[in-house]
């Protein structure tokens, strides 16, 4: 085992992975940027390197500083965390030629899940299924109509940029194609520069389910179940669950073994997640995510598993210590992400100085975060300053007690989305298990909470 | 005269004007990024460019003077 990890993260994620880390007697090793000299994720190390000025890229982007203090400070291993360079296989490679493991998959992996067309081409060789379509550009009207029928109706036009809901329409039947590929592609050509268009078969308000899975170096792929992720905002989530809610056991076991073949395609060790859509009883490949996931926390709280430990330990060369039937799924747990936004401002960040913050207590209740009273913050940064993370016995139970604890969470002096996530969590579709799509997107709602 | 104001703390991503520019009202005149969002910042009126206060790459608080219209 590693006697000192460099974490080459700030905020929250650096907080988390020292504390692991240190529960496994390893020393940690934070990194900075010069606003950041006296941030929570410094003062929990046992060791700090400043890597420049407050720019991620003049600071936590900056690989050869990174590698630099890691050599320095006398670390072995590199925890990436997510975000920033976790998911960048030349830092990875880099890394490996300094001598030092980094913690995560291979470089090759990485690179096989990074690019779209290969990760889709390789699923499906694999077997697993992806969103029927074809990432190969529209050629012409005649290959549109040939290319939507073997998809199958109602289509998504999408433009090769498409972002943000632009660039996007659905042809419901035939007679709707042409005029479908007209919009997108002419949306493409003013917005992304771009009028090149792909077709894919439409799902209406799929639900955002991905599998965590772990692999170590000697083969063993086990998943640790899935967890909902369909309450967005800009598709980035807010509020994540495990066990997701409308699946079955039989449909958990499913996308369970659809991950593992995705992860063994390409041959991943490390944790990971298998992102898909679920569209009534039909899961879907959309990507995987080489990493940490932000959300990671409610497969913990359900499984008792440690995804920080088992990376560390994966990385050391440790076979996995339990097989898939040791995989106990116990409870529910929900994660609230506290944005520092204005939920009502059209989700507008709101960077600023915290000038009184609390933390909810109590049984059950988990708090990731890197803030505290007098922390400024930057513009630089994300807005995501902690996570509120609880269990319950059943999704009620767990959402009795999130709204407990969202009662008794304080931060003062910066917009967060405190409110928002209590009224969300007291509506009836949040009660009902819905991807509330409609009030997320509600002006009126959200000027209310 | 008329000064546009961030009212954001941001670095400023993209300076979308220069002086002696014509601006219609709702034109942006700046892209600020903030917690890695993009705001574009719009003229509420029309006029002339007669001072840019920031260049691309500069951080602003929140208040700072953007681009005055004469």
């Amino acid at each position: 085992m590693f006697t000192r990890v460099l974490v080459a993260n700030r905020g929250e994620i650096a907080v988390r992975v020292t504390r692991t880390l240190h529960r496994m007697g390893v020393e940690a090793v934070a990194v900075h940027s010069e606003p950041e000299r006296d941030a929570v994720h410094v003062r929990t190390a046992d060791a700090a390197v400043c890597l420049g000025p407050g720019p991620v890229g003049d600071s936590y982007l900056r690989a050869d500083r990174i590698i630099e203090a890691a050599k320095e400070t006398g670390a072995q291993a590199v925890h990436p965390g997510y975000g920033l360079l976790s998911e960048n296989p030349d830092f990875a490679e880099a890394c490996a030629r300094a001598g030092l493991v980094f913690i995560g998959p291979s470089a090759e992996a990485m690179r096989a899940m990074g690019s779209k067309i290969e990760a889709r081409n390789r699923m499906m060789t694999a077997g697993v299924p992806v969103v029927p379509g074809s990432l190969e550009p529209v050629r012409d009207l005649g290959h549109a109509f040939a290319t939507a029928g073997e998809i199958g109706y109602p289509v998504a036009v999408k433009a090769s940029g498409a972002g943000g809901g632009k660039g996007f329409r659905v042809a419901a039947t035939p007679d709707d194609l042409k005029a479908a590929i007209a919009g997108a592609s002419g949306e493409g050509a003013r917005f992304f520069g771009d009028p090149t268009v792909y077709l894919e078969r439409y799902l209406d308000d799929p639900r955002h389910v991905e599998v965590q899975i772990l692999g170590d170096v000697h083969g063993n792929v086990v998943h640790l179940s899935e967890r909902d992720c369909s309450i967005q905002r800009r598709h980035q989530k807010l509020v994540e669950e495990s066990p997701a809610v409308h699946v079955s056991a039989r449909i958990r076991a499913r996308i369970g073994e659809i991950a593992v073949a995705a992860a063994r395609a390409v041959g991943y060790h490390s944790a990971g997640t298998v992102e898909g859509l679920l569209d009534g009883e039909d899961f879907y490949f959309l990507e995987m995510n080489t990493r940490i996931q932000v959300e990671h926390p409610v497969t913990e709280l359900v499984t008792g598993i440690d995804l920080v430990e088992q990376q560390v330990r994966i990385a050391a060369g440790e076979p996995l210590s339990f097989t898939q039937d040791d995989v106990r799924l116990d409870g529910h747990a929900i994660e609230c992400r506290i944005n520092a936004e204005n939920a009502a401002k059209r989700f507008l960040p709101a960077p600023g100085t915290i000038t009184a913050y609390q933390e909810p207590e109590g049984e059950h209740v988990r708090v990731d975060s890197g803030v505290e009273k007098g922390t400024a913050l930057l513009p630089f940064y994300d807005p995501m300053i902690a996570k509120l993370i609880v269990w319950g016995p059943d999704r009620a139970a767990a959402t009795a007690r999130m709204r407990q604890a969202l009662d008794d969470f304080r931060i003062d002096g910066i917009a967060t989305l405190l409110p928002f996530h209590r009224a969300l969590l007291a509506t009836g579709q949040w009660e009902r298990g819905e991807t509330c799509k409609d009030l997320i997107e509600d002006r009126h709602w959200l000027n209310d909470v | 005269m008329t000064i546009i104001e961030s009212d954001i703390s941001a670095v400023v991503w993209k300076v979308l004007v220069r002086v002696g520019d014509t601006v219609e009202a709702g034109d942006p005149v700046v892209v600020l990024e903030s917690m890695k969002m993009e705001i574009p910042v719009e003229s509420e009126e029309p006029g002339t460019v007669t001072v840019v206060h920031v260049s691309e790459g500069e951080v602003v608080d929140e208040g700072a003077s953007l681009v005055t219209l004469g």
